[in-house]
């Protein structure tokens, strides 16, 4: 019986094998430019970030962003955020932070970055790298205007997501309408990013 | 022994006559999705067109050894494979594209164009054969996608191919960038190939009616 399946299977296995090699030398031929691209589209969005948009233009060149990793223990794992440290070219004063996050979206992995101040204390602005959420659904979070809604939030308290507009200084988001879970996501994503970082960033400021 | 039309008559018939969106109504997905402008549709039509004929070649190469109730399963790790590789390669040399078009460059794996050309024709021809039905089909998917992007560009952001090309002061059909401009688009389009159709059929039939 063992004979007749490998019999029947033999082309569906070695095209497996093949394919399987194929896609691995694409890989390793493209890994690294791909990763490149990631890191200057995320490297292009730190000026808006930190400074606000419409404000990096008077800013440029006057500040420098150096990554770094910073690795949190949480849920008994060791977790790894990559962290921008922003500061002023001339003085070294720190500006910011650009905090590097994933979580599970609704359909796949949603890739953020997270602008806050010297402090830590608020969030400075949100920039969607990575998703593959519903066109015209979900991936309305990559819109600007929904984004800003995470502007001027705090980091001491979680981020709410509501489904009407959420009330003046209340730490609440509205929800994509018909996209809840992306919303939630990006929120779940936000939240344990700050709670695992804050208290690294407030020391390392200090 | 290859029957049926030669590989030059394959790939003519793939451009208008059996046309995959026109006349076959197949990949409606890509096509309703990513025709909001010429870069995206054109970008999603070499992708395809790479795809489809990668597959059609590797399935006609191994169409002696398929099984029948396993060819499926061939077909689609094929194009997945295929597909696999398209997306890698946007993503590093046209970065921005591949953000824009999301999800639809990995969904090419279930585009009805290429699964359905692998059945009907790769696996039944030899190479040259199917080599040249991929490159007919594509060239007619492109046109399909350039005919639908062209009109929604220029009505819904006054560009083609990124260029300004209406007067100052156009009011923009915002519609036609959102998904019900695409259905209305292609609605309207696809009346006029059928109309066309016909109207050229009809002709066929007088000239044959007259010449008795």
């Amino acid at each position: 019986m063992k004979n007749g399946y490998i019999k029947q299977a033999w082309l569906v296995l070695t095209l497996a094998l093949c394919f399987g090699g194929a896609l691995a030398g694409v890989q390793l031929m493209l890994g690294k430019t791909i990763a490149a691209n990631v890191e200057a589209d995320a490297e292009s969005q730190i000026p808006d970030l930190v400074f606000g948009p419409g404000q990096a233009a008077k800013m440029a060149g006057d500040f420098s962003a150096v990554a770094e990793t910073i690795t949190v223990a949480g849920n008994g794992r060791q977790v790894p955020y990559k962290v921008y440290r922003v500061t002023n070219k001339a003085s070294a004063r720190l500006l910011g932070w650009v905090v590097k996050a994933s979580g599970q979206g609704f359909a796949d992995t949603v890739d953020l970055l997270i602008g806050l101040d010297a402090g830590a204390s608020r969030i400075t602005g949100l920039y969607v790298l990575g998703q593959k959420e519903t066109p015209g659904l979900g991936n309305k979070i990559i819109d600007a205007p929904w984004r800003a809604q995470f502007t001027g939030l705090r980091t001491d308290r979680k981020i709410e997501v509501v489904k009407a507009a959420p009330a003046p200084n209340s730490n609440d988001v509205q929800a994509v309408t018909g996209a809840t879970i992306s919303s939630q996501s990006v929120a779940k994503i936000v939240n344990e990013a700050v709670e695992a970082l804050r208290p690294v960033l407030t020391s390392e400021a200090n | 022994m290859p029957d049926g039309p030669t590989p030059t008559e394959r790939f003519i018939r793939g451009i208008l006559p059996e046309n995959p969106v026109y006349r076959q109504l197949l990949g409606m997905c890509p096509t309703l999705a990513v025709t909001n402008g010429m870069a995206q549709a054109m970008t999603m039509s070499g992708a395809v067109l790479f795809v489809l004929l990668c597959a059609n070649i590797i399935t006609s190469l191994i169409r002696g050894l398929l099984k029948p109730h396993l060819r499926i399963l061939v077909f689609t790790l094929t194009i997945a494979t295929f597909v696999t590789i398209a997306d890698k390669f946007i993503a590093a040399y046209l970065y921005s594209m591949s953000k824009e078009l999301g999800p639809y460059i990995p969904l090419i794996i279930v585009n009805c164009v290429i699964i359905c050309r692998c059945e009907v024709c790769a696996s039944k021809q030899p190479v040259f054969t199917a080599a040249a039905d991929a490159i007919g089909q594509s060239i007619g998917f492109a046109l399909a996608l350039a005919s639908i992007a062209t009109i929604r560009e220029i009505l819904g952001s006054g560009t083609w191919f990124g260029y300004p090309v209406m007067w100052e002061g156009f009011d923009k059909w915002v519609i036609m960038v959102l998904p019900p401009g695409a259905f209305l688009t292609l609605g309207l389009l696809l009346g006029g190939a059928n109309w066309i159709g016909r109207a050229f059929a009809g002709r066929g039939r007088k000239a044959v009616k007259t010449a008795d």
